[in-house]
């Protein structure tokens, strides 16, 4: 068997292999995992690839371990990623919470499933939205993805990885277990026409660092693990230098940096698609299997000769509030299909501030919403 | 090497962050002795300090990692095991050390205890166990011995302790050891041996928590716990790891009980895929490549 290495060409995979793959030309050679459905795929890709690609992959004994390891493989100094589903998801959470106190570059894949608790392990859901954002304890900002196709499952999980050595914390893929098992085309690019961001190393030898000093955009240089540097690293609120703070000033200038290192870099972080959103009466506004739906009932309702708009949410957190107040000023309904009780409805509701309406059209998971249940709603919207 | 003691005394010191003391530990607790131990076995080995990253959890024990001038990584509550495991793996040439408490290695973190020593992963676990929860105030543990006193069994334990060389034994530790805090020398020579030897190494250390634990055990100071120790320690080297639990007020079977050597996590990981791509290219090599690349992309 020869080593393959990074793919290049156009394949035939489904969303799973194709966010493994991105993670391979993003330059992660560390995977640790559990498996769980329906994101097992990605892990298993990991394990016949990573080898090819001289990286490390380790099945761990739960996602609290798969976690605390990934974190642990990044201070290393090598990309590392994990994939799972609701279920581990919500077992990652504290650690996840030690990777972002930590600014800890990494990647969790969430390939959703219908929740709460076991749900549907082998149908869709989108109900770990608000989990994505808030899910550990403590206030911070998080980076989450949320990807449309397979395509989009490799493209974002370059993405992610860009970001989260960027701005050093965690970065979230969130796909749902529709675009995970869809196959479709693919296309990988050779690896020179991939543009990878590298880690931010300290420019000033080890006696001058000081490890959680931020350069001008909050973002600290990070040493690694065995460069000499001798440095603390702790979960404690931290001064600059790493070392345990325990007041609330500390824990003032800390958080505040934790969470402003993402605000005020958004219009960097943000990505969102808009088609016909200018002119239109009602705007669509949904992210991953849902968009797709979106996008179909838009055009049916286009075919009536309504004033529809469709924005799509690439980045969902940090969430596009300024794009959404704006569109709000222009239309006159929101209309936002996910499947969930209504989680990014809250959001696009709230920056809408009343100047539009906002519509939810919930679905509890198990498949995606039927196009004709939202153009429906959008010809209401317009009557 | 190094046998003045003075000298040694200064080498260690670099090896601690000065602008860290004074320490939290309370006056009589043993774990500061335990991590003097480590550090003077350390300087004893011609380990590259640079290379030596230290991983603790959360407890009063856990609080080491931020004592020492050397890469250390304070984490979460059960979960130093596996942030080792992902340290370790990622870059073979660190020299990793977990260093926390009992409950942090065997209640909460118990799971990928078992599971790293099954694997052989190659690191250090120093695990003072000091038979409760000394940070939250002295409950009891999966180390408390029966009938003990503490703030979450106030009339007596009745729950069955763990024998931990026992469970690190059966779980596949290729170094299974137990001193008390009392046994400074022989502590800092089984941590040297451990540190110069590959696989997943694991050393109990007995100390004394006279704040809790032994306030609620007839035990008040420091000096109390470690006169027991000496009164009740029977050095017993190669005693069968099941026949070593401790009774409360006990005697306390201390030694080195289990040393062997069987192929690491990466050794066995190599073979597979040297059978799988051929041996033209190891996984060593490979490692070193990607160091290579990461380095040569911070520039
Ligand atoms: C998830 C979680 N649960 C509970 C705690 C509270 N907690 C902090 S330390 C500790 C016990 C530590 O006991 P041990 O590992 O024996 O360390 P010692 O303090 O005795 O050295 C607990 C329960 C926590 N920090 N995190
Ligand atoms: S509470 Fe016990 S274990 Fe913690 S520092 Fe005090 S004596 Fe040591
Ligand atoms: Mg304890």
């Amino acid at each position: 068997m020869a080593r393959r290495g990074p793919l290049v060409g156009e394949f035939f995979m489904n969303g799973d292999i194709a966010c493994a793959e991105g993670g391979i030309s993003a330059g992660c050679r560390f995977f640790a995992g559990y498996p769980i459905t329906p994101a097992t795929e990605v892990a298993e890709r990991m394990a016949a690839r990573l080898p090819e690609v001289g990286g490390t992959f380790i099945q761990m004994e739960d996602e609290l371990g798969s976690m605390a390891a990934i974190l642990g493989a990044s201070w290393a100094g090598v990309k590392s990623m994990t994939s799972t589903s609701g279920p581990g998801f919500s077992l990652m959470m504290e650690n996840l919470g030690l990777g972002i106190m930590l600014e800890t570059p990494c990647v969790v894949a969430n390939i959703q499933r219908a929740g709460p608790s076991t749900g549907l392990p082998t149908l869709t859901g989108q109900g770990d939205m608000m989990q994505a954002r808030w899910g550990s304890h403590g206030p911070y900002s998080i980076i989450a993805l949320c990807p449309s196709s397979p395509q989009e499952c490799y493209y974002l999980t370059i993405k992610a990885f860009n970001l989260s050595e960027q701005y050093r914390l965690p970065v979230l893929v969130m796909a749902d277990e529709i675009v995970g098992h869809m196959s479709e085309k693919v296309v990988i690019p050779p690896p020179e026409d991939i543009p990878l961001t590298p880690r931010r190393q300290p420019t000033t030898p080890p006696g001058e660092y000081v490890p959680f000093q931020p350069d001008e955009d909050l973002v600290p240089p990070m040493a690694n693990a065995g460069d000499g540097y001798r440095f603390h690293v702790t979960g404690l609120t931290h001064d600059e230098r790493g070392y345990p703070v325990m007041t609330a000033a500390a824990q003032d200038k800390l958080v505040r940096r934790l969470i402003d290192k993402i605000e005020v870099n958004k219009a960097d972080i943000i990505e969102i698609e808009e088609d016909g959103t200018e002119d239109a009466d009602v705007i669509v506004c949904s992210y991953g299997i849902s968009a797709r739906v979106s996008q179909y009932a838009v055009e049916l309702a286009r075919g009536e000769g309504i004033k529809v708009g469709m924005l799509r949410l690439i980045t969902v957190w940090p969430f596009p509030e300024e794009r959404i107040r704006q569109l709000a000023r222009q239309t006159k309904t929101f209309i936002v299909p996910e499947i969930n009780s209504g989680q990014i409805v809250l959001e696009v509701e709230r920056c809408a501030g009343g100047k539009a309406e906002t519509l939810l059209l919930p679905h509890m998971g198990g498949s995606a919403h039927r196009p004709e249940t939202i153009l429906e709603a959008i010809r209401s919207a317009v009557k | 090497m190094n046998d003045d003691g003075s000298e040694q005394t200064q080498e260690m010191d670099q090896y601690l962050r000065e602008d860290r003391m004074p320490h939290i530990w309370c006056p009589g607790c043993g774990i500061g002795s335990v991590l003097h131990c480590f550090l003077s076995a350390l300087v004893k080995t011609d380990i590259d300090a640079d290379k030596v990253c230290v991983v603790s959890g959360i407890g009063c024990t856990g609080r080491a990692a931020g004592y020492v001038h050397l890469d250390s990584f304070h984490t979460t509550h059960g979960r130093a095991i596996p942030f080792a495991t992902g340290l370790k793996l990622a870059n073979p040439e660190l020299q990793v050390v977990v260093f926390s408490g009992d409950g942090d290695l065997v209640a909460i973190g118990g799971n990928h205890l078992i599971h790293a020593a099954r694997r052989n992963i190659d690191m250090t676990i120093i695990c003072v166990n000091n038979f409760n929860y000394g940070m939250t105030g002295g409950q009891l543990g999966p180390t408390t011995p029966l009938d003990a006193r503490t703030a979450t069994s106030p009339s007596g334990n009745y729950e069955r302790p763990f024998n931990i060389p026992y469970l690190a034994a059966a779980s596949g530790a290729t170094y299974v050891a137990r001193w008390t805090s009392m046994h400074v020398r022989r502590l800092e020579q089984t941590i040297n041996e451990a540190l110069l030897k590959r696989g997943f190494k694991f050393i109990e250390v007995i100390a004394p928590c006279p704040t809790v634990y032994g306030r609620m055990n007839r035990q008040p100071t420091g000096m109390d716990q470690m006169r027991y120790y000496q009164e009740n320690s029977v050095i017993q080297h190669g005693a069968d790891p099941k026949d070593v639990d401790i009774d409360l007020n006990g005697k306390i079977i201390v030694g080195k009980f289990i040393d062997i050597d069987l192929p690491t996590y990466s050794d066995l990981q190599l073979r597979v895929e040297q059978k799988a791509f051929g041996p033209e290219e190891s996984k060593g090599e490979a490692v070193k490549k990607k160091a290579a690349t990461a380095a040569s992309k911070s520039k």
